[in-house]
Order: structure tokens, then sequence, then C-alpha cells
């Protein structure tokens, strides 16, 4: 299976004790920001701030992303030209309107990766929906990079481009949200969710939480550590699920020696992708286990 | 011979030799009155503080306190010099007045648990010409308790008192609850005088220090700032810093797999943020196993207070009271006892209750490769803490964990070797921080239980400091003079390791 994204803990780029620590909190994923949390008198220093990161801080297993600044800006090169040496996970572009904006930064991040002797390709992409020209082309977007490894949406940003304000339920972003799960599932990769803002919330975080994980979300940027707990709970599968889950895949075992066809579990009809589903639940859970 | 009432009595018989006559029911220097009220210079003219004596205070009222500052300003004003000044502790409230009448005279020594501040930074330059005493608030018991530190007159602000001099200190517009220190100078003083602004009539209903040991009591304007002596709002476990959250839930996951977490276990912690996240998180893994705990102790604030009233604990040992919630608490709750420092931590009674703990949390301002602990001097070298209970507890606890960042702003906790050591390896037996947990060498049992019980790594120490030294880079040993200014007792009285002047 893929990694797991549950949780990208967000953390800015210019903040060195959070920069050096950020990794402790359990966070599947972090991801540091070089574009709305720096000022642009400080992106310069962000930006070698987190090289020096990426060189020197152990972080472990965990995924780290950095967010560069809009490829409509002057920034982004910059970025890239520091960053990439550092050999992050993956890259996330903000703003992405358009399949030839990943395209440029795929083309910029292969003549780094060569001319600082790192494996072509292994610098991932996350292009990033936040506007509504970004959820039209999303498709395009989609599919624009083999360096793809998610798609994420932009809530605050999204809103405002639709002239809307982001109320509990965001039935503001819903189609949005459908669209980029859509969008990433159809290229085969993961649809990670935007932040939930109020981080005294937890309550509300949760439920957030649950309705992107049924929309079919992989996971949920977080802004504060606190949220990383809850958001983890929803993701992982109960106890309950995982014991129907080897159910189901002991009777398709036991079906499969025995040369039946279809089954029944606990009086349902189980079929092949009931099988793949549950064989998929056993594999998360033990992934989250770890 | 005939005594006064004309009875004839024997000067001695058989072995009885000396017998002394009765000469009448006054006649010996005994108290005729309970009535101590007396102006403050009336006292002092009548105690006749010599140059050279030792005069002691709490530091209850922490940064509230003021009447160390006025007692000292009378004793100088009356030309009174090289007196031994040996409060409980100092604060920053202190600081000025404490400088101020070292140079011009009045205080030759200085023994206490901390020293901070201007105060701090003064003596750590050579303010003074023969080096502090730091003791420990058990060593400090001990001290007086074994005359070893002889009090000449304790000055003992009283947020309530009667004119007996009974002594309350859960009462009155400067409430701060326990009064365990002072409570040891009063029974060992020479001279007590009691301090208060809310003098009641007599008795008072809750007695912290009985009127047998008080000698004056003076009735003042103000003793304190009450809002500085205790903190007000409760502080809530979901404001807690994610670092210090993530070593609260450390600590609290080694507490649950310790074979010492079973019914009537027992707990020390201070009131810092992480202590008091832990104390939150312990109560859920508590219900988890239907475990109920014996005593906690220590500073107490509002999140052990909510633990004893929830029934997690049924008893609360209180030497120092840090806020409102606490104060009332100790007033209303008998299960919330008061109690002075020498039954806390003096290791020369027979049996402080420091030796009754299971665990200790303790915090650091540096830890080294052998577990020392230094809670005295920072990264320059200057005095800025105190060494509070924290070797008492270290020593008498079955589990101590000491807490602390592994990096404070760019200056690494771990050390090769500490500047200061307060607290020595042998008694400590855990580091956790953010970045990692060491357990003592010595503590095969307790490392055991981590590794058997929660899913939490142990990594050597030395490895940690490593690990922390590639991002800070090693510093620089601090530069120090020979000059002595800082002698560090053991709570036993010996001699730990002395603090010298900074270059």
């Amino acid at each position: 299976m893929s990694r797991l994204r549950r949780s990208m803990l967000y953390l800015p780029g210019n903040s060195p004790n959070m920069v050096q620590d950020a990794h402790l909190y359990g966070a599947d994923s972090i991801l540091i920001d070089l574009e709305d949390s720096v000022v642009i008198s400080e992106k310069d220093s962000a930006r070698n701030l987190v090289r020096n990161a990426l060189d020197n801080v152990d972080y472990g297993d965990i995924e780290v992303t950095i967010r560069i600044n809009p490829v409509h800006t002057d920034f982004y090169k910059d970025d890239l030209k520091v960053i990439v040496p550092g050999k992050p996970d993956a890259i996330r572009v903000p703003k992405s309107e358009s399949a030839e904006q990943i395209k440029k930064v795929d083309e910029f991040i292969t003549e780094l990766e060569k001319e600082n002797g790192i494996e072509v390709g292994s610098v991932k992409l996350m292009p990033m929906i936040e506007s509504a020209k970004g959820v039209r082309e999303v498709n395009e977007i989609a599919e624009a990079s083999s360096r793809n490894v998610a798609l994420t949406i932009g809530g605050e940003d999204l809103a405002t481009d639709l002239g809307v304000t982001r109320t509990k339920g965001s039935e503001e972003i819903f189609t949005s949200r459908s669209l980029v799960v859509l969008a990433a599932k159809a290229a085969g990769i993961d649809a990670l969710d935007t932040i939930y803002s109020n981080v005294n919330d937890i309550e509300g975080l949760r439920k957030e939480t649950e309705l992107i994980k049924k929309m079919g979300f992989s996971g949920k940027a977080v802004i504060h550590p606190k949220q990383i707990k809850p958001v983890h709970e929803v993701f992982n599968p109960t106890e309950e699920e995982v014991r129907e889950a080897r159910k189901v895949v002991d009777a398709a075992e036991e079906a499969e020696r025995k040369g039946q066809g279809a089954i029944t579990v606990n009086g349902k009809m189980v079929d092949y992708p009931i099988v793949d589903r549950a064989r998929k639940t056993i594999a998360y859970a033990e992934s989250t286990s770890k | 011979m005939k005594n006064k009432i004309n009875r004839e009595v024997p000067e001695e018989i058989g072995s009885y030799k000396g017998l002394n006559p009765f000469a009448g029911s006054a006649a010996q220097n005994i108290i005729q009155n309970n009535n101590k009220l007396k102006e403050f210079d009336e006292v002092l003219d009548e105690i006749n503080i010599q140059d050279g004596m030792t005069i002691t205070f709490h530091h209850h009222f922490r940064e509230g306190d003021i009447l160390l500052s006025a007692v000292l300003d009378k004793l100088a004003e009356r030309g009174v010099k090289d007196l031994v000044l040996a409060p409980s502790s100092l604060t920053n409230a202190h600081s000025e007045s404490v400088i101020k009448h070292v140079k011009n005279g009045l205080i030759k020594k200085i023994h206490t648990s901390g020293l901070r501040g201007k105060l701090g930074e003064e003596i750590s330059n050579g303010l003074m010409d023969e080096p502090v005493i730091v003791r420990s608030h058990g060593g400090r018991a001990g001290a007086i308790e074994t005359g070893r530190l002889k009090i000449d007159a304790a000055f003992i602000a009283a947020p309530t008192a009667d004119s007996a001099g009974n002594m309350c200190g859960s009462e009155g517009a400067s409430a701060c609850g326990a009064l365990g220190y002072a409570a040891v100078d009063a029974r060992h003083a020479d001279k007590v005088i009691a301090f208060t602004d809310n003098l009641v009539e007599f008795p008072v209903n809750s007695i912290s220090i009985p009127q047998r040991l008080v000698d004056y009591v003076v009735e003042v304007d103000q003793i304190g700032d009450p809002n500085k002596i205790a903190a007000g709002a409760l502080r809530k476990t979901a404001d807690t810093p994610p670092k210090n959250m993530l070593i609260a839930e450390k600590v609290a996951e080694i507490i649950n797999g310790s074979r010492y977490f079973k019914n009537d276990f027992s707990l020390q912690t201070g009131s810092g943020t992480i202590s008091l996240a832990t104390i939150d998180l312990l109560k859920n893994l508590m219900d988890k196993k239907d475990i109920k705990g014996s005593f906690l102790q220590g500073g107490i604030a509002a999140g052990h207070v909510k633990l004893l009233e929830e029934g997690y604990f049924k008893t609360i040992f209180d030497t120092q009271t840090f806020d409102t919630a606490a104060v009332k608490s100790m007033k209303k709750n008998k299960n919330h006892i008061e109690m002075d420092a020498a039954d806390y931590a003096n290791p020369f009674n027979k049996g402080p209750r420091v030796n009754n703990l299971d665990f200790v949390i303790l915090s650091a301002l540096e830890i080294d490769l052998d577990f020392n602990v230094n809670v005295i001097t920072g990264s320059d070298g200057v005095f800025r803490g105190a060494s509070g209970g924290h070797s008492d507890t270290a020593f008498g606890s079955n589990v101590s964990i000491i807490v602390a960042p592994s990096i404070r702003g760019r200056i690494p906790t771990i050390k090769e070797s500490v500047t200061t050591v307060i607290t020595p390896g042998s008694d400590v037996d855990i580091l956790v921080t953010e970045r990692g947990i060491c357990v003592n060498p010595a503590r095969d049992d307790i490392r055991e239980d981590i590794e058997n019980n929660t899913s939490l790594e142990v990594i050597e120490i030395a490895d940690l400091k490593e690990k922390v030294e590639k991002l800070t880079g090693k510093p620089k040993a601090i530069k120090f003079k020979d000059n002595i200014v800082g002698l560090i007792e053991y709570r036993d009285g010996t001699i730990i390791d002395v603090v010298r002047e900074v270059k």
C-alpha cells in the first residue's frame, strides 16, 4: 500500500524551533511552509533554514514535504533551487491552476535532480487546489506529472475564490472536495484534505475528519500537534472493523482452497471488491500499529 | 528551708540535690500574658538583634513577599551588622533589598534554597565576601532540627494570626495556604515574631503554627501582595505548549507501565505545565486500570486538588500551596493536610514523607552523562534556580523522573558534566525529553517496565546528547574564576559541589 498520510502537520519555515521539532509529535507527514506563513522579507532566510534542517535533522521515517511559493511568483524557482538538493520527500505546489504549471515545476526539479546527482523522479509532487480554476482543471493537474503522489485542497483560499465563507459544515466546498477526490483516485494517487482552523474544537475536527474520510480523502492537514491524535483515530480502522475484515479474508481464503466462488459472511454476500477492501483494512491497521 | 508560702521544704534529699523552693507563681521567667501584640519597634528593642545573628523568613509569599525587605530596612536603620540571612528561599521580590543590605554591611552571609534574578547575577559576580550556602528544603529542616543552623529570630509573615500568636496560612487577604517552611523555624528559633495584616479574635480556627512557639505578634497594614502570592487561574491542560504536552504524554505512559503504578501509589509533582498535564493524563489511566492513589504531595495546585476531590487520591500533603483553589481546599478539606518541611523531607528525623513516595516528577536545567542534575545555575553559570525538594524527593522516591526539553533556546540540556550538582545521579532514574527517554543504567527494573509495557523506546543518554548536539553544536565551556561564591549542601549537610564566580 502507499504510505500513510493520515495527518500532515503544517509549520512555518521560518521558525527554527518548530522546524527542528515538528517530526516529534507523531504526524505521518510534516509540511514545512515557505508560502503564506513566511513574510516576503523572510523568504530568503526561511528557505536556508529549511534546507539546513533537511541536511541536519534526522526526521526518521516521516514524510517531509515543503510547500513552496506559487508558480506565478518569482520565488518558487529560488525555493526549489535551495530545497531540492536537500532531498525532501515531496514538494507541495500551492495555487495549482493548470497542468502547465505542474509540468514546469516537474521539469525544473528534474534539472535540479540531475545537477545534484539525485535520482530523477525521487522528489514527489503534491499539487494544491485552492481556486475555482484549479478545481476546473483538477483532472489535468492530477495527470500532469508522474511525480504526483497526492492532490491536496486548500479550503480557505478556495472559499475566498468562490466568494463564500466556510461555515462549520463546510458545505461551501463540498463539491470541490468531491472533484478533487475523484481526480486523485482516477489518477491513482491520494487526496488530502485542508486544515480545520479552530484548534480548540477537537470535536468539530473529528466530525469534519469523519466526513472527509467518507468522501475518500486519505488524510488531513493539521496546524497544531493536538489535532494529530483525533485525526488518526478517525482514520484508523476500529478493532471491530479489523475483526470483520479478518473474517472476510479468512472466509475468502477458505473458499478459494475449496474452489468455491461467491461466499457469505454474517449472512451477506461477499465478492471480490469486498475481499480486496478487507485486505486493505488489515494492511492499513497493521501499518498504523507500527 | 521555708519557701515563699512558709512551707518547710528540703534543698536536698536522698539522691535529689539542688531542689528549688517555690518562690511565687511568677517568679520564674515564664509567660504570664498571652497577649503578644506589640509594635514592631518595641519588638526590635526587646529582642535586641546583635551583630552576627541569624534571622530567617519563609518564602510562602513567593513574588508577593514584602516582609523580608521591610525587616531588613528596619534592622539596617538600627545599625546592625554582619547578619546571617537564612530564609527558606529567596525570590525576585527580594533581589533589590538583599543586594542593598549586603552592600551596606547588614548581611554578611546568606543561606537559601534558591537564588535568581538580579541577586543571583550579583552573587555569581562576587557580591559577597563569603559563599552562599544552598540547601534543599529537607536539608534546611535537617540543619535546623539538628542545631547546625541556629536561628536567633524568625520573622514569620502570617496571613492570619491572633493575639496569642496562633498563625493560619489559609485565611485572610494574603492567604498563601501552607506555612510548612516557617513551621520548622518557629519550633527552633530563639525568638519567633509573627507579622499579620489579618489580626483576628482569639483563637484562629485553623492553626498552622501554634501560640506556644510564638513570642510576638505585630500587626501591619499589609504583609504581601495577594496577586503575586497565589496564582488565581487554573491552568488548562489544553493550553499546555505542544512540546511540554509531548513530554507529559511520555511521562504518563512510563508511569502507566511501571510496576509501582498500582493501588495506593503516591506521587509528587511540581506545578509546571508538564506536571499538571501529566496528572490530568494519569486520571484516564487510573480509570482504565481501576487504580486509586494514596497521597499526592509537594507544591500543591488546583490540578492536585481536583484529583483529591474526584477521589483519585486519598490525601494531599501540602508544604507549599500554589494557587487559590489549593488554598481553599486546604481550608475546607480535612484530607488536604498541611505538612511542615521537616515532616516532608528532613533526612535526620525518623521518617520523612519523601521516603513514602513512589513517583516524583522533577525538572532540570542540566543533566549529565552520570545523571547528575543541576537546578541552580544556568547555562551561563549564574545562579538562576533553586534546590527545593529536588534531592530530597529524588532520594526518597522509588522512581524519580526528570522532565526537560532537550534544547532550550539553542542550548542543549544534556552535558558531559553539569555545571553544578544539586542531585547526584545515583538518585535520578529517568530522563524524559521530547526527543528521547533515558534510564539510569542502575535501574534495570525501570528499563524493563518501559520496554515491556510501553510503546516508548529507551536510548542511552550519551546517544541522546549526541543527537541533540547535531542540531545545536557543542556549547563552549563556561569560564569561571577560582573564587567560590556558593557551597551546595547535599540534604545531609555534606558539600556536594561549589559554585564559582563567573568571568
